[in-house]
């Protein structure tokens, strides 16, 4: 559905119009406080029954100079009264704190959208900065937009009064004094926010304090002032009725592993090194001790799964989590994961690359270094997840995979998915797998490398089980008995198996399911974050009339079993991903079908509107 | 007191023997290897330490040295060169009852493993290292080692190795080690001693053992280590006691500042008070730090334990967070979790 554009109504002030949906972006400085200005209006958002979907944007720089254009940080949301899968493609709004940001941002707002700017900050400095030759407040470049010039930094200085903190202090406030000012304009509560601060703040009562002002200051003005003529409503979404939360993938990634563990009856061990857009998964599973998770902040990528691997040895969950770059590092370990068959998951949180990259930007491109980037015949099983809320499923198919047919499983997700968020419907316990973990006791008849009939699985036999001492190791294994062999024929034998052990994976994931028509002209295919444009692309044409389906693929190794079949239904298959034609590559050379690559690696998600122009050429 | 006491099942301790630790495969060390040695007296101190066998595990990276779990009727993880301790440390962490080993090389351990080496040492995990020092690289046949000495011709470096030695114990006193000890492959009495208190230590115990690669770099340490000159070249150091060593004990270690020297006791008025008496228990390891720095021929070659102390160790800090949150918080509940954070609900009339 195509967001109706925001209408300036030239009525009496105040007047209340209602929207389908409204996408703002908030930028400015990294200091600006930008990010937690749009998680809580995302939060108020959802409180109220929205529907939302976001896009944090920040640089990897932790403050790069003050009002630098690589300073500027951008925190993009959607909200919406329906079902809404994308932060939107273009701003409705606009707020620029400073010149940079909207140099930086301006290009994305819908032509006629709302530009709030802070004026204080267009001085002559910061206008070098962004590299304004003019001042654009004042040179009518802005004409095209409906600009609201307000002092914010001026106006947060005089409703602070009577708060009692530094100047400069008082001056950090204006990011509540912007929010207060589009709380107004959207008709939200302060309420959450007001408790939110009262919670965040309540060791710093004079910040508590001054925050809270702020937010107060900026609805107020917005309500007295005849500065904005209209505001705007978005009701609640006709959501599935259900209890909700808003969560972002990462929280969701953290959860769901906590939740495999529980389900398993197993402790989890999380090792892990920092690196961005992982960490926050490290952080959250390190306040989550009383379910006998166990954290291990790692001396590098290699010890954080090899810790990993000898605790699922000793009969943990191992999982492992990093980025790109790591898993390169971790390589070797997962090799030895492989050949000792040992259940452990390794999260990588894709960021733009190669080498260090983009490290805050979004990106698909290591689907073929988790795929083959090991030495030799090296396969391991890879789900993705879709959405940050479906990266709570996904952590739990990880383990129930890596468990059953004892194997490393790579948890493909990415930096989109990691800090974006969305509202999702809490599952009731009940309706979660099981995951079932036996270990070996039975002494009769062992030997390390059995294997089970249909899984091809060989048994978890944990230190500590009397009468099964064993060794294990990276040497080639003679089937059965696991000794160190180096037979030519038990060694073409051992690499088969060890690929058909995983092959066999797809006998227990769901079937591919196509949206739309199950055969026809376009079948969009993709996988991983790009599940939310490429759904509402394909719904839009088809509300128009159009023939084009779409299927999303969580499972990458190995594929759902009627992949195939579904790909051979369509006339053209177009394989949307922000890499430069991975998945496609292995449909193509898999399937042998002439699948169009439709690629992009801006260090951003695709736009709706991107996909659905891309359709249109083979339609 | 620098001794844990273990927890003894007499029946099990009494039940065990050497041969309950020899697993059946064929020890495939080349003949004559000083591995044989450290071998036959791990196995053998085993049943004395009354830790039943499936409780045992032995990791190892890539090496000579690393096949040694293949040998051992234990659990037992071969891993990947240089990464022995980042298994170890999740096998420990994961199950703290585990007494877990890690068997090391020079190249192992101080060149591709280095940095995990330290960290595992640092972290005062509970586990004991063994570090196999040949100075030299045998299972890739031969070429120079971090521990190699300097000059050194080797099928890498035909004009003389232009890398510096590492010196082992600096690195691990450098680490913060609790337990360090050194010992000599053709002296199983001393070795066996040393390697049983290694096991009795509680936390990171790290021994080094002289060991001979007879293939590649024959007679490496044979200056101090032979029987015939040991006495005269080593000096083996004693809880409590001064530095004495030679055939007739009356050489010992006086400190002159902070600089060890050679005397004779009878000597120019020297006597065994004016010696260096030796403290494994020391708080500071400056002592322990200066003995493994000593070398022949200017010194005789200290072996023995340099250094036993005591603090907590990583696993069992680990379960003490794990049981402080169980106790702040209650155990887990996962119903509560899905559930945390602002929730709202949507009726079935939207």
């Amino acid at each position: 559905m195509d967001t109706p554009k925001l209408k300036d109504q030239a009525t009496p002030r105040h007047q209340l119009e209602e929207l389908d949906a409204v996408t703002i972006r908030f930028a400015g400085d990294s200091g600006d406080g930008m990010q937690l200005t749009g998680t809580q209006f995302t939060a108020t958002s959802a409180i109220i029954g929205n529907d939302i979907s976001t896009l944090p944007d920040f640089p990897a720089e932790i403050r790069a100079p003050a009002g630098s254009l690589p300073g500027v940080s951008g925190y993009q949301l959607n909200f919406s009264s329906h079902d809404i899968r994308t932060p939107g493609d273009e701003p409705n709004v606009l707020v620029a704190m400073n010149p940079a940001a909207l140099k930086m941002n301006l290009k994305d707002l819908e032509p006629g959208g709302i530009l709030v700017v802070n004026t204080d900050a267009f001085v002559e400095s910061n206008l070098r900065k962004a590299a304004y030759e003019t001042n654009p407040l004042e040179d009518g470049s802005l004409s095209g937009y409906r600009v609201f010039k307000l002092p914010i930094t001026s106006l947060t200085m005089g409703a602070l009064e009577e708060a009692k903190l530094p100047h400069k202090q008082m001056e950090r406030c204006k990011n509540f004094y912007a929010l207060g000012l589009m709380y107004w304009l959207f008709d939200r509560p302060l309420e959450p926010t007001l408790k939110w601060i009262d919670q965040k703040f309540s060791k710093m009562p004079e910040v508590a304090l001054a925050n809270k002002l702020a937010v107060k200051a900026g609805y107020n003005y917005a309500e007295t002032t005849e500065i904005f003529t209209t505001h705007y409503r978005v009701v609640k979404s006709d959501m599935k009725p259900g209890k909700y939360r808003n969560i972002t993938g990462n929280e969701a990634t953290a959860i769901g592993f906590i939740a495999a563990s529980q389900l398993a009856g197993r402790p989890l061990y999380y090792g892990s090194y920092p690196i961005t857009p992982a960490s926050d998964v490290l952080h959250e599973l390190s306040t989550h001790k009383n379910f006998g998770v166990k954290t291990f902040q790692a001396e590098d990528e290699i010890a954080a799964v090899g810790a990993a691997l000898g605790a699922a040895f000793a009969g943990n969950l191992g999982l492992t989590g990093t980025s790109g770059p790591g898993l390169a590092l971790k390589s070797e370990f997962i090799g030895l994961a492989v050949m000792t068959e040992l259940p452990i998951v390794i999260i990588d949180v894709q960021r733009g690359g190669p080498s260090t990259g983009l490290p805050t930007k979004t990106e698909q491109a290591d689907l073929l270094q988790v795929m083959f980037g090991r030495n030799s015949e090296c396969p391991v099983a890879v789900v993705a997840p879709a959405t940050p809320s479906d990266c709570f499923s996904m952590a739990i198919e990880a383990f129930r995979i890596a468990i059953k047919y004892m194997t490393p499983v790579v948890y493909l997700s990415d930096g989109y998915l990691g800090n974006g968020s969305e509202p999702w419907e809490i599952p009731s316990i009940e309706s979660l797998p099981r995951i079932e973990v036996k270990f070996r006791t039975e002494k009769a008849g062992f030997y390390p490398y059995l294997r089970d009939e249909r899984t091809l699985a060989r048994p978890w036999a944990i230190p500590g089980t009397p009468g099964l001492e064993h060794r294990i190791g990276g040497l080639e294994k003679q089937h059965i008995t696991g000794n160190v062999n180096y037979d030519p024929d038990n060694h073409d034998f051992m690499v088969r198996l060890r690929a058909e052990k995983v092959a066999r994976i797809a006998q227990d994931i769901p079937l591919l399911e196509v949206s739309g028509e199950p055969e026809g002209k376009v079948l969009v295919l993709g996988w991983g974050s790009t599940h939310g444009a490429i759904t509402t692309a394909t719904e839009q044409l088809r509300a128009k009339g159009t023939s084009v389906s779409s299927a999303h693929l969580r499972y990458l190794n190995p594929f759902p079993r009627n992949l195939g079949e579904v790909l051979s239904r369509f006339e053209t298959v177009i394989v949307p991903e922000l890499n430069l034609g991975q998945l496609a590559l292995l449909v193509r050379a898999r399937f042998l079908v002439d699948a169009i690559s439709f690629s992009k690696v801006k260090g951003l998600p695709f736009k709706v509107s991107e996909i659905v122009k891309k359709i249109n050429e083979y339609l | 007191m620098s001794e844990q006491t273990l927890t003894t099942n007499g029946k099990i301790a009494a039940t065990l023997t050497r041969k309950d630790f020899v697993s059946d495969q064929d020890v495939r060390w080349c003949p004559g290897c000083g591995d044989y040695s450290i071998l036959a007296q791990v196995q053998k101190v085993m049943p004395d330490l009354g830790i039943p066998k499936e409780k045992i595990v032995f990791v190892s990276g890539i090496g000579c040295s690393s096949r040694f779990p293949y040998y051992m009727n234990t659990y037992g993880f071969h891993g990947i060169h240089g990464r022995a301790p980042t298994l170890a440390t999740g096998i420990k962490t994961a199950n703290p009852e585990l007494s877990v080993w890690v068997i090391t090389g020079d190249g192992d351990a101080l060149s591709i493993g280095g940095n995990h080496f330290i960290h595992a040492i640092r972290r005062n995990l509970d586990i004991k290292i063994i570090l196999f020092n040949n100075r030299i690289y045998g299972l890739t046949k031969g070429q120079y080692s971090p521990t190699s000495e300097f000059g050194k011709k080797t099928k890498s470096s035909p004009m003389g190795a232009i890398d510096y030695p590492i010196n082992p114990l600096s690195l691990v006193f450098a680490s913060e080690a609790t337990f360090v000890a050194r010992s000599i492959d053709t002296d199983p009495k001393h070795l066996s001693s040393v390697v049983e208190r290694l096991a009795r230590h509680k936390g990171s115990a790290f021994l080094e053992v002289y060991q001979n690669c007879n293939i590649f770099n024959d007679g490496s340490h044979k200056h101090f280590s032979e029987r015939e000159v040991r006495d005269d070249r080593t000096v083996n150091l004693e809880q409590g006691k001064p530095l004495i060593f030679g055939k007739d004990r009356n050489k010992g270690i006086r400190l002159y500042g902070v600089k060890p020297e050679v005397v004779t006791i009878g000597e120019n008025g020297v006597t065994v008070d004016d010696l260096l008496v030796h403290d494994e228990t020391a708080p500071e390891p400056n002592l322990a730090y200066i003995l493994g720095r000593m070398q022949y021929p200017e010194f005789p070659v200290p072996i023995g334990v340099f250094r036993a102390v005591h603090k907590p160790t990583y696993d069992a800090l680990l379960d003490e967070q794990v049981s402080a949150a169980v106790t702040a918080k209650g155990a887990g509940n996962l119903e509560k979790l899905l559930n945390s954070g602002e929730t709202w609900v949507i009726g079935p009339d939207g």
